[in-house]
């Protein structure tokens, strides 16, 4: 197995090393997932939003994030119908071009479109394509058992993929990298949120978004080796707004865009791949392993529209995010087509209207390519809201 | 021995009792909301009817409710005023369709609907949870979510006995005992498994009535069309499931088709290609559109339509009455599994019902609206043209919204694959 799946950041700056880290997340051929598997190492590709990365990872595998990309689904467009969201087609299309080869794929039920793909996964390609049933009754007292043993289930067939089984060691040990990773991308957000001068919106992204292409272990490499020279910036505090990015959670929306959003506006906190710092806290290494993966799901973690949880209205859990990260606005947007992310929409004016926050409301679609529209309107905004 | 009755009492009853409990099914809501009375709002896919009935809760079906906007062709008054309340033109327009019955306080062309006590819903369809949503917010009234975990893979189904399906099983028992808790705390009724025992004996009824009706229509010529005639005894499934007039209903459609069977009567159609129908109809047009197959000789002798959004009943589930809770997990788990199979995996079924159909084709129609059976129709239309030489058709509209239904493109669309059936005939008899 090959030892750095992404070593390009090394020995770098901070901002070369950004540079790279950019250049690799643009770079649709997907240069590591190719370098693990010519090093014979197996890859399961799971879909947005959430996935139990531990288990994959526990096996020796490398489980690969499913964001789509911005290319022209080509192949893809004739498997789908005409009113879709981009990520859906895009996604395939990685697969049926062979930019990402799999070993696996699975995916979830969080929205209408997205739980029809494992099914044409399973038509297209030779390897198992499943659904992980996460629980949508995330209420039920049986709710975190059911979750455990359908994570018993899901071992079971990562192993048979991995050639191998895994025991609670592994699990544990897996944990522990994933715990770390979690505690750092936590750091990151708390410089967005206390020093968002410190660090772009971009790239604070781009670090994110890394961890889905690469080990997790070589994640927290370059994240303790950033953070630190993220924080020792001398950059100055600007005169731009603070806001809340609400969106983001599956379909991503171009760098370009993020970018723009950056140039007059801070950006203190978002939903942009949630499902990466989907837990919120440390996931004990002790007893059961994957009930406490299962708990930590139901009980110890972030919101999104794709998670009906009775005890998380999502305008309620909005209005925290903003609240607790002195947001003066929000940036409410959705992918084109994006059901569950436009039937939020709805819930958030509503709420917003009546705390009185001011908000950006938009679409967006991975494979835009101009944003100065958007931009003067958001300028617009900011201005009007600094200024009244 | 009781005499046999006349043909023309049988011929034709299933539609005309069944539009007539249909009726009486929403007048009854009517006159509860005049009451000022509510109920209990559910979906087609897991009604859990079984449950809420053993509670006296009316069922409000809003699926139903908005598509009967559509057919009555004032759907277009419904989405524009959700649209204006903010929902996007891209979300579901049953979604919509609903969000402006609520906003006029129930009002609906065919009476008043009830307000919700509380809201009942499976996993079967995710807009069903957004949508279930909207009404927490509006009213604040529980909402509960049946979570029946489906099939993972294809052909990779469960049975009782295996591991993977009791930890499923005991998921969606587990549920079922905490929603009979929330309804004793809605309605202030003890629960009472005798009462549960009968709703579900009627429910048996129907599921054991419904299954034998479909496997009727292998007959040739076929006894009903599944697109209009079904959607008639899909909306009686829905409705009075787990009622003594649900069940007789469908005993007497059986006797019916069985009726019509013998004497080698069908469908008013001159029967010359038997099809099947992939998806949700086009209820903008419903009429219209099933006419334009018809006026060809193309009856539709099937519906994926009438599996799933019979809740996966059309499998005939009968519930054990001895253990009823452990039965009705069992039942809910397979049958709303079933509805899913049927729009996600459907494509290995179809293949098989070519044979066992007599199919010379299939119809697929995905909608804007709903994203949930459409998302994977043309993948599956590439499967099951790779697995056996029929002939398909993939046309695209709605099911609410006539901005996006276009009739002379369906025609034309229509007419070119019944050209190509004739022609594909012909060649077939030249062979022979």
């Amino acid at each position: 197995m090959t030892d750095d799946l992404f070593d390009g950041w090394r020995d770098k700056g901070l901002d070369e090393a950004l540079y790279e880290c950019r250049e690799l997340l643009e770079d649709t051929s997907f240069p590591t997932v190719r370098r693990w598997r010519e090093s014979g190492g197996k890859v399961l590709g799971h879909f947005q939003v959430y996935f139990p990365e531990e288990i994959a990872h526990a096996a020796g595998v490398l489980p690969f994030k499913v964001r789509g990309a911005p290319i022209e689904a080509i192949q893809a467009d004739s498997r789908f119908g005409s009113y879709l969201c981009s990520i859906l087609k895009t996604s395939l299309e990685l697969a049926l071009s062979n930019r990402v080869q799999f070993d696996m794929f699975v995916t979830h039920p969080i929205c209408d479109a997205a739980r029809n793909l494992a099914a044409v996964w399973g038509r297209n390609f030779p390897y198992p394509s499943q659904i992980l049933y996460l629980p949508q009754n995330a209420n039920s007292r049986a709710a975190v058992t059911y979750l455990r043993d359908e994570y018993a289930r899901l071992q079971r067939s990562i192993e048979a993929v991995a050639g191998r089984l895994v025991n609670d060691d592994d699990l544990r040990r897996s944990i522990e990298v994933y715990n770390r990773n979690r505690a750092l991308l936590r750091e990151l957000y708390a410089i967005k949120r206390e020093t968002p001068w410190l660090v772009s919106a971009d790239e604070a992204y781009v670090l994110v978004a890394v961890g889905g292409l690469i080990r997790r272990e070589e994640h927290n490499q370059l994240l303790d080796a950033m953070l630190p020279q993220i924080a020792a910036r001398t950059n100055k505090k600007q005169d731009k707004m603070r806001l809340v990015f609400e969106g983001g959670f599956c379909e991503q929306p171009p760098l370009d865009l993020i970018r723009a959003i950056a140039r007059s506006c801070y950006v203190v906190d978002d939903d942009l791949l949630i499902g990466l710092r989907w837990i919120l806290e440390d996931v004990p290494g002790e007893g059961d392993a994957l009930f406490n993966l299962a708990h930590a799901y139901l009980e110890n973690s972030s919101y999104s529209p794709v998670q009906h949880d009775l005890r998380k209205p999502k305008e309620k859990m909005l209005i925290e995010r903003i609240r607790n990260s002195r947001a003066e606005a929000a940036i409410i947007t959705a992918a084109k087509m994006c059901e569950p992310g436009l039937e939020e929409q709805v819930a958030y004016l509503h709420a917003l209207d009546e705390a009185g926050i001011p908000y950006f409301i938009s679409e967006f679609e991975e494979k835009m390519t101009t944003f100065e529209h958007m931009e003067i309107q958001l300028q617009t905004f900011a201005e009007n809201i600094l200024f009244s | 021995m009781t005499d046999p009755q006349p043909a023309e009492n049988i011929l034709g009853r299933g539609n005309r009792e069944g539009a007539e409990l249909f009726r009486q099914w929403f007048a009854q809501l009517n006159q509860t909301a005049e009451q000022g009375g509510s109920a209990a709002y559910v979906f087609v896919m897991g009604s859990l009817a079984e449950i809420l009935r053993t509670f006296n809760l009316p069922v409000v079906f809003p699926e139903i409710n908005s598509l009967q906007t559509a057919v009555r062709r004032v759907a277009h008054e419904y989405l524009n005023q959700a649209e204006d309340y903010g929902y996007s033109p891209d979300i579901c327009g049953y979604v919509k369709a609903d969000v402006a019955v609520q906003l006029r306080g129930g009002q609906h062309p065919m009476g008043h609907i009830p307000k919700p006590a509380i809201a009942v819903l499976t996993n079967a369809c995710n807009t069903y949870i957004k949508w279930a949503e909207i009404w927490e917010r509006m009213y604040h009234i529980p909402i509960f979510t049946l979570d029946v975990p489906g099939t993972r893979a294809a052909g990779t189904q469960t049975w009782p006995g295996d591991p993977d399906f009791e930890n499923d099983r005991r998921y969606v028992q587990a549920q079922l005992t905490e929603l009979i808790a929330l309804c004793e705390r809605v309605t202030g009724i003890r629960f009472d498994i005798d009462r549960l025992r009968e709703v579900m004996r009627h429910a048996n009824e129907m599921s054991r009535g419904w299954k034998q009706v479909l496997d009727f229509n292998r007959n040739r010529p076929s006894l009903f069309n599944a697109l209009t005639d079904g959607t008639i005894y899909l909306g009686v499934s829905n409705g009075l499931r787990g009622t003594a007039e649900g069940g007789r209903y469908f005993t007497n459609l059986v006797e019916e088709m069985a009726y019509k069977a013998a004497h080698g009567i069908g469908t008013l159609t001159d029967e010359k290609y038997r099809l099947t129908f992939v998806g949700v109809p086009c209820y903008p047009i419903f009429r219209r559109f099933n006419e334009l197959f018809t006026q060809w000789g193309g009856t539709f002798v099937h519906s994926t339509y009438l599996w799933f959004a019979s809740g996966g009943t059309n499998l005939g589930f009968e519930y054990d009455l001895a253990r009823p809770l452990e039965s009705l997990a069992e039942g809910v788990l397979i049958s709303v599994r079933d509805a899913m199979d049927s729009m996600f995996f459907q494509d290995r079924a179809l293949i098989e019902m070519i044979d066992s159909f007599h199919l010379d084709g299939v119809v697929y129609h995905p909608v804007k609206s709903c994203r949930t059976t459409s998302t994977g129709m043309a993948d599956n239309r590439r499967a099951l043209m790779a697995a056996r030489d029929v002939a398909s058709l993939f046309i695209e509209s709605d099911m609410m919204d006539r901005r996006v239904v276009s009739e002379a493109q369906l025609k034309n669309r229509i007419d070119a694959f019944f050209e190509g059936l004739s022609s594909r005939k012909r060649q077939e008899a030249i062979a022979r």
